[in-house]
This record gives C-alpha cells, structure tokens and sequence, in this order.
C-alpha cells in the first residue's frame, strides 16, 4: 500500500502545494515520486525520530501539512510525547503515515511488529485513525485527509494490493462503517485495516451469513457516530491485528457500554504475548493472529 | 543615571514576585533569570513576522509578563494567573494572546523551532525563529538531534539562546550532569557560538541582530537564576519555594531600589 500512498500523495501535492514528506531515513525505493517531484519538500530527519515528530509539528504550524512516514514503533512510541504535546494538544495538521501493520514484518521481529499503536495513537483527544483495508480506502483515506486537516494516524499494510476493493462504494467518513459483503442484517464481523482475508474466511466457516463492513476512520471522538451506525445489529464480531488492551476490539466494547443496547460482542485479535519466534506474516498470523 | 529599561525590567520582575506570590506558584528564579533576555527579544529584536518559542515552558510568567508590557494581554488576564480557569498556566500556553507554542516539558521547543526554520527556509520566506532554552535542557536528546538537523540544513535563520544560570531543578548543573565545555560542544555541532552576559540588554540585542551565514546561531547567555533579588540568587530553592509576605515585601523593596 506504500507504493499507492506515495504516488497518491505525490498527486495531490500538485494542487495543495503545501505538503510536506517527513522520513527516519527510510522509504528507500517508495519514497522517489514525491522526492523527486518536491526535493525542497521532502526531509531526512535522519535517525532521529524525536526530533523529526518536534519538528514536523513545527512545519505544519506554518499553514503547511506534514505527512511523517515510518514504520509503525519509530513513529509513534519513540516520540509519543511529541505527538501529545506538540501535535495532537496543539491540533495540528500531521499526518503520522505507518507502514507494516501489525504482522507486517513478520521476520523482522519484534521490534518491528505493529501491535500496540492503536493503543497509543486513540488516546489522542484529536487524533484521528484511518486504517484502510485496501486501495480504495486508502485513496479514499487520503483525500479526507487532506480536506480535512488534522492530526491523524495512517496504518499501511506493507504489501502492496492489486485490487481496489470490494465494497460497492467506498466513502471513508470517520465512525461510519463501509458494506464489504451484504449477508444478515443483525449479525456483523466488523473489520479495521488489512484483516479482511481473516473476515471473509470466518464467513465461510463459524459465522455463516454474516455481513462484513469496514471501519477504516475512528477515533476517540467518533464513537457516538459508530454507534448510531451499529445499533441495529444484535451481534458483532470485531477483528483486527493488534491486541485486544488498547486496540480496536476494545474501543468498539468503550463505544457500546456507554450506550444502552443488547448487542453481544466478540473480540477476535492478536494473542496476548510477547512474540519471540519469528516467520512470514502468514506464519504468525496463523500462530498468534485472531482465531 | 537612570538605563534605559530599567523601567520595564522593573515591572517584570515586580509581576514575577508579586504573582508567583499570589498564585503560590514556583519557577520564580527561572523567571528572574530571564528577564533581560526577554526585554532584548521585545525591543527591537522581534519582527512581527518572526516566531519566538519559549522552550523552558516554566518560566511562563515571565514571558507573560513581558506581553503585558508590550500590550499583548490585559492586566486583568495576567492576573488571573493562578486563578481557577485561567488559560493562564504555570507552563506556557498558546492560548494565550501572544504565545507561539505551548511548552512545559522539556526538550520540546528546539525541534519545534527547527520545523519552523526549515519550513521558512524551503520557501523561501525571510521569518527568523528564536527559541529560548534553559541549560537544564541541554541533558536531552532532542537538543543534539535538532542541533545535527538544523547545522546540517544550515539553518541560519535560527536563533538558540540558552539561559545558562547554571541551576537545574535538583543542583548545580555542574554537579548533575557536567554539560562543560558548552561552546566547543555547540561549536562541534556547527553552529555560530557566543558567550555573552544575559543580563546585558544592550549587549543581548547586539548579539541577536548579529548575522550567522549558513549556521545556525547560539546564545550561551551567562545569567543568574533568581536574579536580581539578593537572598533568591543563586539558590535553587527558589526554583520551587514561593515566597511569603515577609520575603515578598523584601523583595520588592530590592527591585524598586536596583532598577530605580
């Protein structure tokens, strides 16, 4: 998806002209089309991710819109407070871009495994999070982004996906969620990011007949929106590749307890441990990844 | 002969007490310490299209008092310092008329200043960046990471003072953590290095309208912590304590006499 990002960033640079590409020397044959286009507007931080996360607040407070991209831990746990104080307290246009979420570097290893930035990135009162399950979410993603400025987290998957998508018509609108397979109008496995192989085997096996929608944008301050949007349904089945403390599941249980409703819910997500083996993102997906 | 500005130097650090007092607030000596660097910034310094970032957020009062002075806020916002709902906080806000950035951790405001510098200097606008640091910061990484980033940019439409009191919250800075020799440190870093005396307005503006081609310009400004009131310099005691009547009284009269 990284590639789609670039080229897609790339694009709407020509018209808004104020964007600005933000790396942790990284992005080594991704990040050319922007780079190349926009040398004066794309910065090597360098190793050094505080600084990069200080310093891309302080470009976009000058009526410019950063997009800080990374892989997942560097961008996020290694300068959180950046993003609290200086970002998402001072409500600036930073697009924090992820790239391999979740499993994604299955054999990098730990350190490299995405597993705990919802946790993190939805503690932000004015973060929102998009993350896109395929192209046309992604695109979709982009271009509220950019209409939209503000602080946001953007969760890539790693690889790249030759189709758009599969919903009839993808409108990303933060807490509303997006038809992916019409089935039972009660029962629904609703999906964040790049979980939908795992969603559509599930059909096919324990839960027959459920529909399946996407939530590609939410955040702290859309849960009344997912809600309202949820309400009809008397089960629900949440997937995701994070763990469960912190992570989507968990925010979808916040969304419902404090609305009166008789859903049953089920969380399906990342095991609860520390990852010590490593394997391709099948492998682990396979071994620690929703059952 | 009377200085040129006594007078506001005076108010500020008249405010700072009187305030700190009232709110039984702390910092007082961090805000002491800066007055003078402050007045230089505000007289002449500062262009309406520059930016300046108060980095050691601590010293909020301070910077607040000055933007009293220079018709920023009212008197009756500054003193609804220490007051329930005042956007006034204890660490500065942006909320405030006046204030850039909100800061209170340390560490914060030299990246940020550098975003803004790089940002001015690849469109090419001709805005300069100040950026106020307290020597308590030098112990954090980000100083170093922005340093490298902002020497290798070139960013000579950056402007790093550091107020070197030479008193972090728990000791000497000496005696916490050894940050000597300062300038080569900066100087190895590539940055314009100038030691000066940060009570010195006149020498403090000279040094800042000082042109740095193709270097990012540093400020060791040598200052007391507490300054100006006897039995608050130089102690760090005064980086938490707030003073009672007796001391507040005393104070004053020290502040009414110095700056006459």
């Amino acid at each position: 998806m990284r590639k789609i990002f670039i080229k897609e960033l790339t694009r709407l640079n020509k018209k808004k002209k104020n964007i600005y590409l933000v790396v942790n020397d990284l992005g080594y044959n991704v990040v050319e089309p922007f780079s190349n286009n926009y040398p004066k507007r794309f910065l090597n931080a360098g190793v050094s991710e505080q600084n990069m996360m200080g310093m891309s607040a302080g470009i976009a407070s000058e009526q410019s819109h950063t997009f800080v991209y990374s892989i997942a831990n560097f961008s996020t746990f290694r300068c959180a407070e950046q993003i609290r104080n200086d970002i998402d307290y001072h409500n600036l246009p930073v697009t924090i871009v992820s790239v391999g979420s979740g499993l994604g570097y299955g054999n990098l290893g730990y350190s490299h495994h995405a597993l705990q930035d919802y946790a993190l990135m939805r503690s932000f009162p004015n973060m929102l999070i998009f993350s896109p399950g395929n192209n046309n979410e992604l695109i979709n993603s982009l271009d509220y982004i950019i209409k939209n400025p503000q602080p946001s987290y953007l969760r890539l998957d790693k690889d790249e996906i030759p189709q758009g998508g599969d919903e009839k018509k993808t409108l990303v609108r933060p807490g509303k969620l997006l038809q992916i397979i019409k089935g039972s109008k009660t029962n629904a496995i609703i999906i964040t990011g790049k979980t939908q192989e795992i969603a559509k085997n599930m059909i096919k096996g324990k839960y027959k007949n459920y529909s399946l929608y996407s939530l590609p944008a939410w955040g702290m301050k859309t849960k009344k929106i997912f809600f309202d949007s949820v309400k009809k349904f008397t089960n629900i089945v949440t997937v995701e590749d994070h763990f469960l403390d912190g992570g989507f599941g968990s925010w979808v249980n916040e969304a419902l307890i404090n609305y009166k409703n008789n859903i049953l819910v089920k969380n399906k997500y990342i095991s609860a441990k520390c990852i010590y083996d490593v394997g391709s993102k099948d492998y682990l997906l396979k071994k620690y990844g929703p059952k | 002969m009377k200085k040129k500005f006594n007078s506001i130097i005076k108010n500020i650090r008249s405010n700072i007490l009187n305030l700190t007092f009232k709110a039984k607030s702390s910092h007082i000596g961090s805000c002491l310490s800066i007055v003078e660097i402050l007045v230089a910034l505000y007289s002449g310094v500062l262009k309406k299209k520059d930016r300046f970032i108060l980095s050691k957020g601590h010293a909020a009062l301070a910077l607040y008092s000055i933007l009293y002075e220079k018709k920023f806020i009212s008197l009756k916002t500054l003193k609804s310092f220490g007051s329930n709902g005042t956007i006034l906080m204890n660490h500065v806000s942006s909320k405030v008329n006046g204030v850039e950035f909100s800061t209170g951790s340390l560490g914060h405001g030299l990246p940020l200043a550098v975003g803004k510098a790089i940002k001015f200097k690849t469109n090419n606008q001709s805005n300069k960046v100040f950026v106020l640091m307290s020597d308590g910061e030098i112990n954090e990484g980000t100083t170093w990471e922005s340093l490298l980033f902002a020497s290798h940019h070139k960013l000579d439409n950056l402007n790093i003072i550091i107020d070197y009191n030479k008193i972090q919250s728990m000791d000497f800075v000496k005696k916490v953590m050894n940050i000597e020799p300062l300038k080569s440190k900066f100087q190895s870093f590539g940055c314009n290095v100038y030691s000066i005396n940060g009570h010195s307005v006149d020498e403090i503006i000279n040094f800042l309208k000082k042109k740095s081609l193709n270097k990012p310009k540093v400020l060791i400004a040598n200052t007391i912590k507490g300054k100006g009131v006897s039995f608050m310099e130089n102690n760090n005691l005064w980086h938490y304590k707030n003073p009672n009547q007796v001391e507040l009284s005393r104070a004053l009269k020290e502040i009414e006499k110095k700056y006459a």
